[in-house]
């Protein structure tokens, strides 16, 4: 293949919780002409260390990540939060040294979210899939904020057959996940995340779509214990054709998943 | 820190979280200040341009503060004018105490203003026997409640209607008491005949200031009810609180920041009184006061230049940040527990205070960002919380549980194999003991997740260990 | 007297210290530091300015400044001359139902219109007391931007008569609208002169009447400042 290689960067909660996420990415860049792979070395972008005021930590998490994936033309993340880690945040790091310093922005400037990077750099319009429902999307702040990702998914929503979007009346407003915060502040986090679900309830939407796994299952997991019925699923899922798995949280049929 | 209980956060939170009142007094700030603000911005094409100019203007002002303020000072003067210097908030309580006494105020009118607040004044002149009335509706309706403002523009945002008609009554109790209150205006109307009688009774006027002039001298307030008007008008004596990061060099750069200060706070294109006051009244004039004094407040501002928090001195008080915060919304001003709440207060309190005793702040951010997205200044609110827990980390402050729990995930988070495989096993374990339900509803060590939502549990294998397998690499 | 007061030089000394020890400087600061602020100071340039009273004509100032006054709740009368301002006032007060009643400013620029010849208005002039309920003024300025009046204080014009009476009548000659805040600051050092211009005391930038919405931020006019602000506007 002659596109453009593109190191994925998983990130932990795909990794671990939602690995059709990752394969969804994978599928998704390398239909649009990508060759697409996953570095071993990698386990996270280091924003636990970093919002908790760890610099030293972060800085050593960072450089894994630097030195992992700076031979790729580009570093793709299906996550706003992590590919605003990257391309905002690693340059901040090493104010003291000139060299990671310089390592840092290069791959800041290569770094991307996963749908600004198919819609903004790979010109992607339509992607091949189709999804029968109401579908609402909550902006994830890191990806709206950082990195500007608002019309992106909305553009390739748009061309999937069956899919009707509803927007979100706070649509960005956090939803009170906020990595650390929820556990730190979870009374706060909580009515944030209820104040969220009313709304998403509101649209009357079956499906809540968004770009990052830390926001949904901080909703799913509401929506779920407030019961409504509601299925969550990351964005990469219904853009790849892949949404026949079991959504976020949800029960599986058969046997152990994927 | 006396008087604050910063360091309380999470208690405050939790309390305020259970009121029922003050979640029913926020509810409308979206259709309010967020729509307003929103539908101003959008009738301005230049807004995002005169929001880089003001910052512009403000960087410029503090990188020649000193200056600035000896011009403004001199000017003052010149005019007619006393200035007063106060390092801290002692000697500015001392500063208004003694004019007060020397004009034998029994009574004291007091416009809106944080610094007043930041001071102590009304304690301060309560315990010497002197009188403060505030002429603020919202400062008035918390001052008879003896309460603090919960917020810096709206500071009695936490009450609902009804809260205050019930305040009205226990206090106003000469009126009838079968009157009707129901309706807001009627709250207002009472409000406005009571305090009419009182501006006319005091010596001395105090109100803060928005801008300070170098150029001309002159002090700024703006207000949309008038009262800071009538009570620097009618006394005798009238007193500006200033802190020192409120100057600006000329009428032209004040006039830049008061086009976004409107739109950012109250969603007005401009408030409806914007005042400028230059010295006492002159021979000719029919009103206004015969005596002018400024006291101009450092209380740690200064130690703030050239440092971590420098920019944070361009901050214009417009509570936009607060507004738009959804952890402000959700607990309200008080839970910060003291004069600044929100994300600006996050950031200035400890600066001010002491990170030692406001250090849960700094940390009460999603970092969603929105604050800063919004901040006509252009402060970068969520970064500035950050370099507040990096020090917080250096110094120690940070929770035992927060720090351990990160040493423990750094071990594994630098070592990517032993990474792979623990997660690995951790991940299978969570899935199978979450079964075909595909989530947990208890989770050991998650309680703070798990008190409110459902625990989504992993698919089952990591997506590193599916992929090793299909792609065959190691 | 003045003694009890304290005398607050050292704290003025400390605080300096401390600004220029946060900004970098040894001492006061030297002429070429000087230098950028003095001439900001002297020729106060003018920063951004919003496009939307660009390039309007008299006309056109004036139409916009009755847009942006009513968009905040003030009322405008326009007039052709000051012989018709009496006759408008006293056709407002009666549609509102208020006393044909007023404190006027001292103003020679009032003095133009035929007050006496009305007959159903009852004047006086000078500042207003408690029991007022009307006032008339005119106005240094209005600018068309944001529909903002500009009160200068002085013998012809007490600032109390722009927010005591719950009703503030102002007479607004259309020649004086101009476009932004900035074209009044230049108005103003005109007027005042001198090489460092001299405010008056109080000059008030008025834009709509008085509100609150610090009742469960319900929007209220009237909090202490005048409920009604009514603008005959003349030419």
């Amino acid at each position: 293949m002659s596109g453009p290689r593109v190191g994925l960067f998983v990130t932990c909660l795909v990794d671990l919780f939602r690995p059709t996420v990752g394969f969804a990415a994978v599928k998704l860049l390398e239909e649009a002409g990508c060759t697409a792979e996953v570095p071993q070395a990698q386990t996270c972008c280091g924003q636990p260390a970093w919002n908790t005021g760890d610099r030293k930590t972060t800085q050593a998490v960072a450089k894994g990540v630097i030195a992992a994936f700076e031979g790729y033309d580009y570093v793709v993340a299906p996550s706003g939060s992590c590919a605003g880690m990257l391309r905002v945040h690693y340059p901040e790091l090493f104010v003291a040294d000139e060299s990671w310093k310089a390592r840092a922005e290069a791959l800041a400037a290569k770094s991307w979210e996963l749908v600004g990077f198919l819609v903004d750099v790979l010109k992607l319009e339509r992607v091949a899939a189709d999804y029968a429902g109401i579908v609402t999307y909550h902006d994830s702040c890191s990806g709206l904020r950082e990195l500007g990702v608002k019309a992106q998914p909305r553009a390739l929503l748009a061309g999937i057959g069956g899919l009707h979007l509803r927007e979100l009346a706070d649509a960005e407003v956090c939803c009170g996940f906020g990595g650390t915060f929820c556990v730190k502040y979870p009374d706060i986090s909580d009515r944030m995340v209820s104040n969220k679900t009313k709304s998403i309830v509101d649209t009357g939407a079956d499906t809540l779509l968004a770009g990052d796994m830390g926001c949904l299952m901080n909703m799913a997991g509401k929506l779920q214990r407030e019961g409504a019925a509601v299925r969550v699923r990351h964005v990469a899922e219904v853009l790849a054709g892949m949404a026949d798995r079991p959504a976020i949280g949800e029960a599986r049929d058969g046997g152990e998943g994927a | 820190m006396e008087g604050s209980t910063s360091h309380d956060f999470k208690a405050n939170a939790t309390r305020e979280l259970a009121n029922a009142d003050l979640r029913a007094a926020l509810s409308g700030s979206d259709r309010t200040f967020v729509a307003g603000r929103a539908r101003v911005v959008a009738n301005l094409p230049e807004f995002d341009a005169l929001r880089d100019a003001a910052k512009a203007i403000k960087d410029h002002t503090l990188a020649n503060l000193d200056h600035y303020l000896e011009v403004w000072e001199r000017r003052a003067r010149e005019a007619g004018g006393h200035v007063h210097w106060a390092k801290d908030t002692a000697e500015a309580r001392a500063i208004v105490l003694a004019l007060c006494k020397r004009a034998g105020a029994r009574a004291v009118n007091k416009g809106k203003s944080m610094i007043a607040e930041e001071c102590g004044i009304n304690e301060m002149l309560e315990a010497n026997g002197i009188r403060p009335v505030e002429t603020d509706l919202g400062e008035y309706i918390i001052q008879i409640r003896h309460e603090t403002p919960s917020h810096i523009i709206a500071p009695a945002i936490h009450l609902t209607k009804a809260q205050v008609e019930k305040s009205f009554r226990e206090t106003h109790t000469g009126l009838d008491p079968a009157r009707d209150l129901t309706e807001p205006r009627a709250l207002l109307t009472e409000a406005r005949e009571i305090l009419r009688k009182k501006y006319f009774e005091a010596e001395v006027g105090i109100t803060g200031a928005n801008f300070l002039v170098a150029e001309t001298g002159s002090s700024i307030i703006v207000t949309n009810e008038g009262n800071g008007d009538l009570s620097q008008l009618l006394p005798r004596i009238h007193i500006v609180l200033a802190s020192l990061e409120k100057v600006v060099p000329t009428l032209e750069d004040a006039s830049t920041i008061l086009r976004v200060l409107a739109r950012s706070a109250t969603g007005q294109e401009f408030s409806t009184y914007t005042t400028l006051s230059t010295g006492p009244r002159r021979a000719d004039d029919l009103d206004g006061p015969e005596e002018y004094h400024v006291v101009v407040l450092d209380n740690g501002r200064a130690a703030m230049l050239g440092g971590e928090f420098h920019e944070m001195l361009r901050c214009i008080r417009c509570g936009a940040c607060m507004n738009h915060c959804p952890v402000y919304q959700a607990v309200g001003g008080h839970a910060y527990g003291w004069v600044y709440p929100g994300p600006m207060g996050a950031v200035l309190t400890p600066a001010l205070i002491g990170i030692e005793h406001a250090a849960p702040l700094p940390n009460a951010s999603t970092f969603c960002g929105r604050c800063e997205q919004v901040c006509p200044m252009r402060i970068p609110l969520p970064g500035m919380m950050r370099k507040w827990r990096e020090r917080e980390f250096d110094k120690g402050l940070t929770p035992r549980p927060a720090r351990q729990g990160l040493k423990l995930w750094a071990a594994f988070a630098t070592r990517p194999r032993l990474y792979r495989f623990v997660t690995g096993l951790a991940m299978g374990a969570l899935a199978r003991l979450a079964g075909r339900k595909g989530r947990l509803r208890r989770l050991p060590l998650a309680g703070g997740w798990t008190r409110y939502r459902e625990f989504p549990a992993p698919e089952g294998r990591t997506f590193q260990a599916m992929w090793a397998e299909k792609r065959g690499r190691p | 007297m003045s003694a009890e007061v304290p005398d607050t030089a050292k704290s003025r000394a400390a605080i300096l210290g401390a600004i220029r020890r946060g900004l970098g400087r040894d001492g006061a600061p030297t002429r070429a530091q000087r230098e950028a602020p003095e001439t900001r100071l002297a020729t106060h340039p003018r920063n951004l300015q919003p496009a939307r009273t660009a390039g309007a004509d008299h006309g056109g100032l004036a139409h916009l400044f009755r847009h942006y006054a009513e968009a905040v709740q003030a009322t405008v009368t326009e007039v052709a001359d000051m012989a018709s301002v009496p006759a408008a006032v006293a056709d407002y007060l009666r549609r509102e139902n208020l006393p044909a009643r007023a404190v006027m400013a001292p103003d020679p620029a009032l003095d133009a219109a035929p007050w006496a010849e009305t007959g159903m208005l009852s004047i006086r002039r000078g500042k207003p007391t408690e029991s007022d309920e009307v006032s008339v003024t005119s106005a240094f300025a209005g600018i068309a931007e944001t529909g903002t009046l500009v009160m200068l204080s002085g013998k012809e014009h007490p600032s109390t008569l722009n927010f005591l009476p719950e009703t503030h009548i102002v007479v607004l000659s259309a020649d004086r609208v101009v476009g932004t805040y900035e074209d009044v600051w230049d108005r103003i050092r005109r007027k005042m002169g001198g090489a460092v211009p001299r405010l008056p005391r109080t000059v008030n930038l008025v834009t709509g009447p008085s509100r609150s919405g610090d009742i469960q931020q319900t929007l209220l006019l009237g909090a202490h400042g005048p409920r009604r602000l009514h603008i005959v506007l003349v030419g």
